[in-house]
């Protein structure tokens, strides 16, 4: 039988962030993920390399889906919980969340831009001569936009967090700081991919 | 070991604006290859994805300069996150430039999209290291 003490247990270091140590991931970048990653760049490469159109438009459309669907569910969905959760539940939340999405995020992105541009070059959208050339032009100004917000701003706000989360006292008003940066500019980028949809659709209708 | 209040001091310390310059020469970078993009397969005039690409070019070398003087500053831990983020920046930049090679993209647009990959070579890996290291203590913590 175990024995059970009365006393308070001690806090943990952790304790004022709000992360247990049991909830801190192992590594920054969930490990297992990788063999899934280097699986779709294979394919891709062998989808480029095979000019196979049906497993571009495959890679095109599930790539984008993801994306796109990630992108809206974080800026109007789950970004606004987020950001309702107290201090302590949020840093939980994101000590689970954000190793998932560092690995997933760049794949989709990868996997749908790597496609898109074979895609358009097969089909002749990419062609300066192709009627609606200028919505393909205002789909690579909003890639370029959503390339410098997600590189410049998410990202390194993702990694600093997961970082700080790691260190025996974690500042949770610093994590606080950072996720909440990481609500608003999911935002944006939800508005992005808006525009994305409307882009998108022109093009195929 | 940091305690509180080291924790507080690194977050709260006033630093060079290495995101904001990263992000700035990244978006130059950008705008030059949304220009070469826009025109195949025709072969447009090459100055003004030159000058993109240049502008952004010295916007990072001021970035790294300025970031190399910083000190006190956690580069042990900078260089960790750096080698690790490199790595991945360099298979999606493999990819990419499989694919301007691939797709034959005539040489001076091709010599264009491989510098500015370049660029982010040097900017996104920086960016990302940076904005972990900046909280990090100098001194690599004893484990």
């Amino acid at each position: 039988m175990t024995a059970v003490s009365h006393e308070a247990p001690p806090a943990p270091a952790h304790a004022h962030a709000g992360v247990s140590d049991a909830r801190i991931p192992a590594s920054i970048v969930p490990l297992v993920g990788l063999p899934f990653v280097a699986a779709v760049i294979v394919g891709l490469i062998v989808s480029i390399a095979g000019n196979w159109l049906w497993a571009l438009e495959w890679y095109h459309v599930v790539g984008g889906a993801g994306w796109t669907t990630l992108d809206l569910f974080l800026g109007f969905v789950l970004g606004p919980m987020i950001a309702r959760m107290s201090i302590p539940t949020r840093a939980e939340f994101m000590a689970r969340f954000f190793p998932k999405i560092l690995l997933i995020l760049p794949t989709l992105v990868m996997m749908t831009l790597s496609s898109g541009f074979q895609l358009a070059r097969h089909l002749g959208y990419i062609d300066s001569s192709y009627p609606r050339h200028a919505w393909i032009v205002a789909s690579f100004i909003v890639v370029g936009i959503m390339a410098v917000v997600a590189l410049g701003v998410v990202e390194p706000a993702n990694l600093a967090v997961l970082f700080e989360m790691r260190k025996p006292q974690p500042n949770g008003e610093l994590i606080a700081r950072l996720t909440r940066r990481f609500i608003y500019t999911s935002g944006i980028t939800g508005v992005m991919q808006v525009g994305t949809l409307i882009i998108m659709t022109r093009i195929a209708s | 070991m940091t305690t509180a209040a080291e924790t507080q001091m690194l977050a709260e310390r006033k630093l060079p604006p290495v995101i904001e310059l990263g992000c700035l020469a990244m978006a130059f970078a950008i705008a030059g290859v949304v220009y070469l993009a826009s025109h195949i397969p025709g072969k447009p005039a090459l100055w003004p994805a030159v000058l993109f690409l240049a502008i952004g070019a010295v916007i990072e070398l001021g970035n790294v300069v300025v970031l190399l003087r910083t000190r006190p500053f956690a580069w042990w831990m900078f260089w960790r996150v750096w080698r690790w983020v490199m790595l991945a920046y360099a298979v999606i930049a493999g990819l990419l430039m499989y694919i301007f090679i691939y797709d034959k993209i005539p040489g001076g647009q091709l010599a264009l999209m491989l510098l500015t990959l370049g660029l982010f070579a040097v900017d996104v890996p920086t960016m990302l290291a940076y904005s972990v290291a900046r909280f990090q203590p100098a001194e690599r913590p004893a484990s």
